[in-house]
């Protein structure tokens, strides 16, 4: 199981709690677990990657195991403790001040 | 007409802030409010609008710079709320479902127009973007049909109550698209009039285009900007190019049109054939919010801001203008409303007014404040002063 944690709005937006576990086939990469998270919790789509190019929404990152994978490629195969459930992969909301 | 009168007459109003949604509501006599919110805390709500044949059906824009777009409805009132379209379950199709908040420009050859360019702040060309949902609009006749006004410029529709999205291209593709610039806000399409005599004609405005109609139900558009008159742009009496911050309309006359411009106070009685200046004797006639009264349609108020550099009220007082004459002659008025130290502003969407016999009229401002008149703007009273900057207020008549 992967698991993922999601910034508190978008937990808010999925009525999820903590963690969201999911199945991803392999490869686990980005693209197939955020393909996953919103198939199980279609009104986060849009909200993470952008509708058409399904690149990364600017103001979000993607860190795991204390790296920052944002600008990796989205089809590289995730640490091997994200996709064994050890870790979790994180969606965080950049900090940035905002009004 | 709804009576005041009737014990069971309700009025809930709408309030969209930058950090969420707020819902008050009181009975007929409008002296006592319960508050709820707020709700989708922290997001910004541009705006929330009912369905007029069916009051429990109200849609909203959820929107940030973090996450982008989400579209909530509601359908018992605003007690619970859901991202349409959010409950399809998972399976093969999952990954093609429609999506609430999804708002692509129509390309397509059959339907859509090419992507060109507008105009960015520098003038240089720049691609449509999607950025925001501004207004929704819903029909005046189906539940289920509700319009979508939306940074970058342009009209969506959808008829299946806001699960799926397509936009009317012709408005941004009928010629004058790669003219179109951005105001200070962005270039976004802010208001949305349907007339209810004419399911066909819709009229818009964007800034800093200008306003448009259409009289094939969103086909095909035209520009209706003769007579307004810009000093910003390099031809002031261009086709194109105006700053419109709003258009209001009474229902009851849908081919009259007043509109307050960046600068200006306007009016036009052809459906925004020509506009003519009825700035009269307002203490300025900058601002960004207009509305007509429910039941006398030359009854019109407006909120002057100082100017385009310092968008706070004039002389530090709070004060609603109101033309009893369709304009040009404009009264302050003041009682209930802060006459000293005041700087907020009230902006585009942040005006309604209620259908009791005794006119209600409600708007918002950017320090948080909520006033609600019950007799027509003689007199004011604050129904909250503290939520978040108000981005819009809109108002429910209930039976």
């Amino acid at each position: 199981m992967i698991r993922v944690v999601l910034p508190q709005h978008l937990r808010t937006l999925a009525r999820v709690g903590g963690e969201v576990t999911l199945e991803v086939a392999s490869p686990v990469t980005q693209r197939t677990v955020l393909d996953a998270l919103e198939v199980r919790y279609p009104m986060l789509a849009g909200t993470i990657r952008d509708h058409v190019t399904q690149e990364r929404r600017p103001f979000l990152r993607f860190f795991a195991c204390e790296e920052d994978l944002s600008h990796e490629p989205p089809d590289a195969p995730l640490p091997e403790a994200v996709s064994s459930g050890k870790e979790p992969f994180l969606v965080i909301g950049a900090i940035a001040g905002g009004i | 007409m709804l009576s005041k009168g009737v014990i069971m007459t309700q009025v809930r109003i709408l309030v969209g802030t930058r950090k969420g949604a707020f819902i008050l509501t009181s009975d007929g006599k409008r002296e006592k409010w319960e508050v709820n919110g707020p709700l989708f805390t922290g997001w910004e709500i541009y705006h929330l609008k009912g369905s007029p044949v069916d009051p429990n059906r109200i849609y909203a824009s959820q929107t940030s710079s973090w996450f982008g777009q989400v579209i909530q409805r509601s359908n018992d009132g605003g007690k619970t709320w859901e991202a349409p379209g959010g409950d399809i379950k998972p399976g093969p199709e999952a990954m093609q479902r429609p999506a609430s908040n999804r708002f692509v420009y129509d390309t397509s050859e059959s339907t859509g127009r090419p992507m060109t360019t507008h105009q960015f702040y520098d003038g240089k060309p720049h691609p449509w973007e999607f950025k925001r949902v501004w207004h929704l609009e819903p029909s005046l006749t189906d539940p289920d049909t509700v319009y979508a006004g939306v940074e970058d410029a342009a009209i969506f529709k959808s008829t299946d109550g806001a699960t799926s999205w397509h936009e009317l291209a012709g408005l941004r593709g009928h010629g004058t698209g790669p003219q179109w610039q951005p105001g200070a806000g962005g270039m976004c399409l802010h208001t949305i009039i349907l007339d209810p005599s004419d399911p066909r004609r819709i009229y818009i405005a964007i800034s800093a285009a200008g306003a448009f109609r259409t009289d094939d139900g969103g086909v095909t558009w035209k520009p209706i900007n003769r007579g307004l008159h810009s000093q910003y742009i390099p031809n002031p009496t261009a086709e194109v190019g105006h700053c419109v911050h709003h258009v209001a309309m009474n229902p009851t006359r849908p081919g009259v049109l007043f509109m307050q411009k960046h600068w200006d106070v306007m009016r036009s009685d052809n459906a925004g054939e020509q506009w003519h200046e009825i700035s009269g004797n307002l203490p300025t006639d900058f601002g960004f919010v207009i509305d007509v009264h429910a039941h006398e349609p030359e009854t019109v108020y407006v909120v002057p801001i100082k100017s385009d550099g310092e968008h706070f009220v004039h002389d530090a007082k709070l004060r609603v203008y109101r033309s009893k004459t369709g304009g040009n002659e404009w009264e302050p008025l003041t009682k209930g409303l802060p006459q000293m130290n005041c700087y907020v502003n009230v902006l585009r969407d942040a005006m309604a007014v209620d259908k009791l016999d005794s006119c209600g009229v409600y708007f918002g401002t950017t320090g948080g404040q909520v006033y609600a008149s019950a007799d027509a703007g003689d007199s004011w009273n604050a129904i909250v002063h503290d939520l978040p900057a108000v981005l819009s207020v809109e108002v429910q008549t209930l039976p």
